[in-house]
């Protein structure tokens, strides 16, 4: 009788696929902020050279720190972004609409849209009539340009944020 | 027979990972486990499917709370508190925090967030300071005023950074609820919310701002979070050329200042002196002088708070 195949064998293949999964492909990201800047250079007052959306895919080309050289392919956009601005998940986005839908479950997806959203919220809203919103959107409203930010720098006698964190 | 004992492998393989590995590895070694049991054959693609989601489920934690979410729990947290606590709506004021605030973001270890972050100021003579998750950042007059310097706010400011960098907010949202929310989002297709599911979530969605809101504002983090930020702060504040010493010595203006007992900082804070201890190795001993510029600006903003 053919043996079987082994524990250790199945353990070999499964290692075998992962490191040639990682390998292979190219190493696509998606933003996962509202607006994902690139820049110019790898530094938060490089200029910005374009606007992203969320759930945009960007090819990764290479790094510096806690920065990706990243391309947007069919927008014609090559630059730099901050790693807090991505996510290696795919966040997929229903089209047309500024709602999300998920296109299948499971961890590689990223629930845009999903969960709690603006629907939740104005359903929040409409049981806390007491709260009022107006003021954290005033708030949100309140966005300093790179350039003020590299004269308070410069003013300040402080340091300009070369790589922003880590 | 082949079949059946390929299957027997992979069961004992799953199980025996399941048994030592943590939440996320095991996710994905499930799928890995999976998508090569698909192949051979022995489960099929349905029941693949069935495995990865509840495996899922189960691995889920705090980080799956997407940032847009986190944006969405924030702006709520945020309102609770702006409601409690009412606006200092003076713009100049408000504008130098968010000039200060947002240049220190973009030197912490989270500069990017859904939404960005915003700061302001609440018409409050306690001290008190609060940040909501996703970067909405409220600070108290009486807080300011504990500020004899720019340094001292930004030191302030990045240890509220400090808590959003960190997630702390989302991690105080009880375990039982997050899991509820995740398993209300895992058993989902890709169908929109019908009025019942809306309905669910919204009432797990309003016991997680009130979970969040209740450690803000009544019982506040475990020493050790508080502990994070500070080392966060420090970084932030050496990366942009501020002077660590600053917070030291804005905690030590606030323990002159704090009452014993009060319903503020000192109800959701270690005291003072714990932090400054705490602080004291790594924030070096630098002076604490700050150009005269930078402190023009300061008591031009802040001076008459």
């Amino acid at each position: 009788m053919k043996r079987p195949y082994s524990a250790s064998t199945v353990f070999l293949l499964v290692f075998l696929t992962a490191s040639a999964t990682a390998g292979d492909a190219a190493k696509m990201m998606s933003v996962q902020v509202r607006q994902g800047e690139v820049r110019a250079t790898p530094y938060f007052l490089g200029k910005i050279i374009a606007t992203l959306s969320y759930g945009d895919r960007v090819e990764v080309l290479g790094s510096k720190e806690a920065w990706f050289r990243v391309s947007a392919r069919g927008k014609g956009v090559t630059g730099w972004m901050h790693s807090s601005a991505l996510s290696e998940k795919r966040i997929v986005l229903k089209a047309g609409g500024r709602d999300a839908e998920v296109a299948a479950s499971g961890g590689e997806l990223a629930l845009a849209g999903k969960g709690f959203n603006a629907d939740v919220e104005a359903e929040f809203k409409a049981r806390n009539r007491n709260i009022d919103f107006s003021w954290i959107d005033r708030m949100q409203a309140m966005n300093v340009p790179p350039e003020r930010i590299a004269a308070f720098l410069r003013e300040g006698g402080l340091l300009p944020a070369q790589g922003g964190g880590k | 027979m082949k079949t059946f004992r390929g299957a027997t492998a992979i069961a004992f393989l799953l199980a025996g990972l399941a048994g030592w590995s943590g939440c996320a590895a095991m996710e994905q070694v499930s799928k890995v486990g999976t998508s090569v049991a698909q192949s051979a054959g022995v489960v099929t693609g349905e029941q693949a499917k069935s495995i990865n989601r509840s495996t899922a489920a189960i691995a889920k934690t705090q980080e799956d709370f997407t940032p847009e979410q986190e944006y969405y729990i924030g702006r709520s947290v945020g309102a609770v508190i702006v409601n409690r606590y009412k606006p200092y709506p003076d713009p100049q004021a408000n504008g130098y925090l968010n000039l200060l605030g947002q240049t220190l973001a973009q030197a912490s270890d989270r500069p990017e967030t859904f939404g960005g972050y915003h700061f302001l100021i609440l018409d409050s003579d306690e001290i008190n300071a609060f940040a909501a998750p996703g970067g909405l950042i409220f600070v108290s007059r009486g807080m300011l005023r504990c500020c004899k310097s720019e340094d001292a706010v930004a030191a302030v400011l990045a240890h509220e950074i400090g808590h959003i960098q960190l997630r702390h907010g989302i991690q105080s949202i009880e375990k039982s609820r997050q899991t509820q929310a995740l398993t209300i989002l895992a058993t989902e297709g890709a169908k929109n919310f019908g009025g019942k599911e809306l309905s669910d979530l919204t009432k797990t969605f309003e016991g997680s701002i009130n979970d969040i809101t209740s450690t803000l504002i009544n019982n506040g983090y475990s020493r050790s979070f508080e502990q994070q930020a500070d080392v966060a702060a420090v970084n932030t504040l050496s990366r942009v050329g501020y002077n660590p010493n600053a917070l030291v010595a804005m905690l030590r203006e606030m323990e002159k200042r704090l009452k014993p007992g009060g319903l503020d900082f000192a109800k959701t804070h270690p005291s003072p002196g714990s932090r400054i201890k705490d602080i004291g190795s790594i924030s070096g001993s630098a002076p604490l002088a700050e150009p005269l510029a930078r402190h023009e600006r300061f008591r031009k903003a802040l001076g008459s708070i």
